[in-house]
């Protein structure tokens, strides 16, 4: 049951995935589909409005066919979250699919709708009796995006409701930006590897870069951004995330449980600058040329309050109290409207403790990076010193690439369908759980907190800039620069 | 493989090029990304001299260039695979985006490695304050390519900021290393210079100021050379002149007292070498920048001359 089904998440990304896994055979054969949304349309409509959509996006060729098959399961119910006639509806026409498409009464509720909602749909959900928790005989799993509340305390009170009908197993908190595949193949570099764990420690590495640059702005999402923020949007979720899988100890095995207790125990152990002023930075796009278009500045955008201090742009620095990681920092970055869009992990390693060579020899060399580009381009990135060739001893810099696109010729995944996928199955090893949600809020809080006393306009940057001059300042205090993605 | 791509932005030529390296499946290597201001009249040349510098040190190329005055859009064409080291993308702008070519240019920078821009023709006054010139930690110009060569590398060095650099100043590297191997061979204390070439010859300029500041002698510089390019370079010792004379821009010939005559290749040589030469060290050259300190020294110097004479 998918609530929101005419949002452009749906559109765009979970119908034409449900095709695309319906044109591969992966789905199973008692699959059916409604489609909760509240605009006022007739099934007729809503089919078209999908049909059109999932024709343009499919990654894999249209057939009519396959879509009338699997069209045959879908229905569309249109209603309000607060109506109990649309959930009496809703129950009807699930009951109807139960035997129609032979469910076995296992249902699962995508929640692609805005966060203030999902109280209201959660309980209409329990009052009605449409979700309960997981039998012996049937299961009822509800998956929910981010945010995952607006900080630690609305994160717990989320967390009450939803455990109050859904078993906490049951609970998929999404996060669309880091699929599975992204996730496991971090994994891999990392444990399946004897080159990198060597150097995986704070003897070896010198800071941490984890960056998630968009290069739109908020485009049509101001309802939901403005009073969210680049912080709340992205860092809490994405980038602490990639963070805990970056810094996390090995765990004893990929299961679900051994996974989750390790990047439970790195993210309990990272903590915010303790002058928080000086290690954190925030910005706000302004108005004019980005990548060629002229563009509005977020003050300016249509339906964001003209003294919004929303933040657009967000860098913390994050220190990891153990063993492993101390006197490391690692700064998070995130933004929109930068020059391009790009996820990466960048560890830099420290200097050679002794260069025998003359100054200008080595004046043009920086310091070994391994970089983990998340999306586009998925891939790694070693970057080290090379002499040039010529008779002068000349040592520079040169990247040696390599690109998952490229070197396997299998295509990875879309991660929606995995997702959806793993739902069917029941298989959320590397979704987050509510504690790691928590965690994430606790380093976050007392920074959100800190701004939000602060009372003043984020600091402007210029749209399709690399961010604010504050951004820059943050790190040189420390006496690093950011890489340039 | 050559990739139209009309009317488009930073991100849709991104995009273009991500999956231009999927289908032809190669590895990215690139060093560097060289950003080149050229006018219609060097295109041609330019991108010439941009596919030899890149067999050399294989980058990313950005061609920048104006278009038409009206309707503000920019067109790309990318060119990769076999017959291109690299990468080149060519950018024509268009409108008023001719104003804000930065802001397309800098979304196409490789990550982290460094920047040069390049000037083939005129270049701004002050390159190290011109947007394009900011993104780039190395910029060359060349003052032989501008139409008054001797005012444009006094211009240069009066606005000289480090990380800059001028071809005119690549072409003296086999002058300067004969020069100095002239001095290994004949090691004598050098009194004072001369320095002759054929008119609007700015690296004459250069070469005295060089001289001056690396022997701190009074260095004579005059335009009455018979031939291309310099044509006499003469130290003067108290037993005699080391005199190394090129009429021809092509051999020279080098004699010093009581050493037997002999013949020197010193070839003028062309853009595409100069530039892959040039772009060996992408470090702030220092001796280029003590250089061009003297010759604005000497440029000023003669202003006072003329302000007294007058």
């Amino acid at each position: 049951m998918l609530f929101g089904v005419t949002g452009d998440l749906a559109r765009k990304k979970l119908m034409p995935a449900v095709y695309d896994l319906a044109n591969r055979g992966l789905l199973p054969p008692g699959f059916g589909l409604i489609g909760f949304a509240r605009r006022d349309w007739d099934g007729e409509d809503f089919a078209k409005i999908v049909h059109d959509s999932v024709k343009e996006r499919a990654r894999t060729p249209f057939r009519e066919e396959v879509w009338k098959q699997l069209l045959e399961g879908i229905r569309f119910v249109s209603g309000t979250f607060d109506s109990d006639e649309s959930f009496l509806l809703l129950k009807e026409t699930l009951k109807e699919l139960d035997e129609s498409q032979g469910t076995g009464g296992n249902h699962a509720f995508y929640l692609s709708i805005p966060p203030k909602a999902f109280d209201q749909v959660v309980s209409m959900l329990s009052k009605h009796g449409l979700a309960k928790r997981d039998t012996k005989d049937a299961w009822s799993r509800v998956v929910i995006e981010k945010p995952f509340g607006h900080d630690l305390a609305s994160a717990i009170e989320l967390e009450r409701r939803v455990s109050s009908v859904f078993h906490s197993q049951s609970v998929f908190r999404i996060d669309h930006y880091l699929g599975k595949e992204t996730v496991q193949n971090m994994l891999a570099l990392r444990f399946a590897n004897q080159l990198f764990e060597p150097i995986w420690n704070r003897n070896y590495i010198d800071h941490v870069q984890i960056t998630m640059a968009e290069d739109i702005g908020i485009g049509g999402r101001a309802g939901y951004y403005d009073g969210v923020g680049a912080a709340r949007d992205v860092i809490q979720n994405h980038l602490l995330q990639l963070l805990a899988l970056t810094a996390m100890e090995e765990p004893t095995s990929f299961d679900a449980e051994q996974l989750r207790a390790e990047k439970k125990k790195v993210l309990a152990a990272a903590r915010p600058p303790r002058d928080i002023a000086a290690h954190t930075a925030r910005g706000q796009y302004l108005g004019g040329w980005a990548g060629g278009q002229l563009v509005k500045g977020y003050l300016e955008e249509d339906g964001i309050d003209p003294k919004s201090q929303t933040e657009t742009y967000a860098a913390i620095r994050v220190d990891i109290d153990n063993r492993r990681w101390a006197g490391v920092p690692f700064y998070l970055r995130s933004a929109k409207r930068m020059p391009r869009r790009v996820t990466e992990v960048a560890l830099n390693l420290r200097p050679a403790p002794h260069l025998p060579f003359s100054h200008t020899d080595t004046e043009a060399l920086g310091s070994n990076a391994l970089v983990m580009r998340i999306q586009p381009d998925e891939g790694i990135t070693l970057r080290f010193g090379a002499k040039v060739p010529a008779t002068l001893m000349e040592i520079r810099d040169v990247t040696m690439d390599f690109a998952y696109g490229t070197s396997f010729a299998e295509s990875s995944p879309e991660a929606y369908e995995r997702l959806i996928l793993d739902v069917l199955l029941g298989d959320p090893p590397l979704f987050p759980q509510h504690e790691e949600v928590e965690l994430a809020w606790k380093i976050l809080d007392p920074i959100l907190d800190f701004w939000a006393e602060l009372d003043t306009q984020p600091e402007g940057y210029q749209s399709g800039s690399w961010g604010p001059p504050c951004g820059k300042a943050m790190l040189a205090r420390d006496g690093f620069v950011w890489r340039r993605p | 493989m050559i990739i139209n791509v009309p009317d488009t932005t930073a991100t849709g030529i991104h995009m273009a090029l991500v999956e231009a390296r999927h289908n032809i499946g190669v590895a990215s290597s690139m060093v560097f990304t060289m950003i080149v201001i050229a006018d219609g009249r060097h295109y041609d040349r330019a991108l010439k001299a941009c596919e030899d510098a890149g067999r050399e040190h294989p980058s990313r190329i950005i061609l920048v260039t104006n278009g038409d005055a009206d309707g503000d859009h920019v067109d790309a064409e990318i060119r990769l695979g076999e017959e291109v080291p690299g990468e080149i993308i060519s950018l024509r702008f268009h409108g008023q985006l001719t104003e804000h070519r930065a802001s397309v240019v800098l979304a196409l920078l490789l990550p982290d490695s460094p920047v040069v821009a390049w000037w083939p023709g005129s270049a701004p006054a002050k390159p190290g304050q011109d947007p394009l010139g900011k993104l780039a930690a190395r910029r060359i110009t060349d003052a032989m390519g501008s139409s008054r060569p001797l005012a444009a590398i006094e211009r240069r060095a009066r606005n000289y900021s480090p990380g800059d650099t001028d071809l005119t100043w690549t072409r003296l590297t086999p002058w300067r290393a004969l020069l100095a191997s002239a001095l290994d061979s004949y090691p004598a204390k050098i009194t004072g210079a001369s320095v002759e070439a054929g008119p609007n010859n700015a690296a004459s300029m250069l070469l005295a100021a060089w001289l001056e500041d690396r022997l701190k002698v009074q260095v004579e510089s005059s335009e009455g050379g018979k031939g291309i390019g310099i044509t006499n370079v003469t130290l003067h010792t108290s037993k005699g002149d080391i005199v190394i004379a090129r009429e021809d821009g092509r051999m020279a010939t080098f004699s010093a007292p009581g050493l037997p005559r002999r013949q020197v290749a010193l070839r003028r040589r062309d853009i595409d070498a100069l530039i892959t030469e040039e772009l060996r060290r992408l470090d702030v050259d220092d001796i280029f920048a003590s250089a061009m300190r003297v010759l604005v020294e000497r440029c000023e110097r003669r202003d006072a001359e003329k302000a007294t004479n007058a």
